[in-house]
């Protein structure tokens, strides 16, 4: 895992809780009462006319849908290597809390993925430190 | 709202001499020669240059690169549209007295990279919930939205086909095209292309093929603009701003609200046409920025030319000339000229191409493009995306 070749992030104080959410397997999102869930973490709610800094952090069950999605054959890391090939999945989830979040979908035949299907989060854990919210169909 | 028509004009438009790999020249010679050209082409020189806009350097750089002192700045870059944007904030300065001639300038070491910064660290938005996911540049991000429109709409990869196919028979009339069958043999994959060619072409990114995808280059532009008194002076017809329009939606492709919808290119659009008093009925000739095939149909449909959902067939319409060749929607003899420099498919792509678009709506208004000319042209509108469909900008333009 040390030698993971892929992009990380770097969290900021504003999304830490997120990243470390997901160090623990667990999907949590920024959340206003009474707006709900949103995506990305900010410290405040960005629905349009709300802009409150009253947010809570809510744990999403981590189902969702594909929204829509690409087939990139790009041999971008970590897709970069003879076990782990392109071409691969990237796609946009529609978390059933409603947020949309960019990720790739596991899957063993990317031309099998559809617009709309249904997901589950996996998580990797590409880093002792960092790990990504991907999905796979149900 | 229309306050801003007819009163500015562009009085000179200008690429780089060459345009392509040009690895002896770096991001800021690139604006400096465009500038040099566009003002040889106003007949002016960089001492009357008192506005400067220009985008992918701060303008402090290419102020100090060109050792001139503006009293009037403009770094907005917001990707590809930076400089339909600037065309409007230029008129808005220019009508408050802030300059009296305004140089907008680009220049992109896009293909060969000599100085260009590279941005976004990974403690960005981007950085964070987007570049692990091994996105790849443009081709990885820019396709994210073309499904959702295939599954909402039913357009087809065979469609978008027809964009490419019909921009490059733009770019086979175009000296300067980097695709046309002036600068590039057949074997290297210059000259006509059909839509079966493109479906046939490498996988870039699924939905795009390579020939989907637009050219990768070094190259620059630059424009002059004066107010209208003075635009009656110059050697060249003026090529007056009618309308335009700027808009900023999203940042990230991923958190687009309506993947099928840009939502910047119809407020931008909407504020173009309030302004200049037109609609998509009077418009002549297109520009639209095509990074990839289904860039334009976006803008076709989001600016009123076609209903939303109908671009695939739209565009896909063709019919038989009188030599029985094919002629398409867009393309040369089509009834909807679009992208008629090559577009960034085929001409030119730098990594902020709105410039060129820009360049091409002020040559056709002149009635300087030779064998791809478009007759009666009066009314031009070019537009684009900057990032991917992140922000917008519109400009109407006309020789009368």
């Amino acid at each position: 895992m040390a030698d993971y070749a892929g992009r990380l992030p770097t969290p900021t104080p504003e999304s830490q809780p997120y990243w470390d959410g997901l160090k623990e397997h667990k999907l949590m999102l920024p959340t206003c009462d009474p707006c709900g869930p949103f995506f990305y973490p900010r410290p405040f709610c960005p629905e349009p006319g709300c802009f409150s800094w009253d947010i809570d952090w809510t744990e999403a069950s981590g189902k969702g849908k594909v929204h829509t999605f690409v087939i990139s054959h790009q041999p971008i890391p970590p897709y970069n290597t003879e076990d782990n090939p392109p071409p691969y999945v990237i796609a946009v989830i529609e978390l059933e809390e409603g947020p949309r979040m960019m990720s790739n979908l596991i899957i063993d035949d990317p031309y099998a993925t559809e617009v709309d299907m249904d997901v589950e989060i996996v998580y990797d854990d590409v880093t002792d430190d960092v790990t990504l919210p991907k999905f796979k169909p149900v | 709202m229309d306050q801003i028509r007819h009163k500015v004009a562009i009085v000179g438009a200008a690429e780089t001499d060459d345009l392509g790999q040009l690895p002896h020249m770096s991001r800021l010679a690139l604006h400096a020669e465009s500038a040099r050209n566009a003002l040889d082409d106003a007949g002016m020189s960089l001492a009357d240059v008192d506005g400067l806009l220009c985008a992918g350097a701060i303008p402090n750089e290419v102020a100090e690169y060109l050792g001139i002192q503006p009293r009037y700045v403009d770094g907005t870059s917001v990707g590809g549209c930076s400089f339909m944007i600037h065309v409007r904030h230029a008129v808005a300065a220019i009508m408050a007295g802030y300059c009296d001639v305004a140089l907008v300038t680009h220049g992109e070491s896009g293909r060969s990279g000599v100085d260009m910064p590279r941005g976004g660290g990974s403690a960005s938005p981007g950085g964070q919930y987007e570049a692990p996911f091994a996105i790849g540049g443009a081709p990885t991000t820019f396709s994210i939205p073309v499904l959702r429109h295939f599954h909402e709409y039913g357009t087809t990869k065979e469609h978008l086909a027809h964009i490419a196919a019909a921009t490059r028979a733009w770019a086979n009339l175009n000296p300067m095209a980097m695709m046309g069958i002036h600068r590039r043999a057949p074997e290297r994959g210059g000259g006509p292309i059909t839509p079966q060619d493109v479906l046939n072409s490498r996988m870039i990114c699924y939905p795009f093929n390579l020939l989907d995808c637009c050219v990768v280059a070094d190259g620059g532009g630059a424009l002059v603009l004066v107010s209208e008194e003075r635009a009656r002076d110059f050697a060249k017809d003026p090529v007056y701003v009618l309308g335009a329009g700027e808009a900023a939606a999203h940042w990230m492709v991923s958190q687009m609200r309506d993947h099928t919808t840009a939502d910047g290119y119809r407020i931008s659009g909407e504020a173009a046409y309030k302004s200049a008093g037109l609609g998509p009925q009077d418009i002549d000739h297109c520009m639209f920025y095509d990074a990839f095939t289904f860039t334009p149909l976006m803008a076709a449909e989001d600016l009123g030319f076609v209903p939303k959902g109908e671009g695939g067939p739209f565009f896909a319409e063709t019919r038989t000339g009188p030599d029985g060749e094919v002629i398409y929607k867009s393309g040369p003899g089509g009834d909807f000229p679009m992208n008629t420099n090559g577009g960034g498919l085929s001409y030119c792509h730098t990594g902020m191409y709105g410039m060129f678009a820009i360049i091409e709506s002020v040559r056709q208004l002149r009635g300087e493009c030779g064998d791809r000319q478009v007759p009666d042209v009066n009314v031009s509108m070019a537009h684009g995306p900057g990032g991917m469909f992140a922000s917008a900008g519109t400009i109407i333009l006309s020789n009368a």
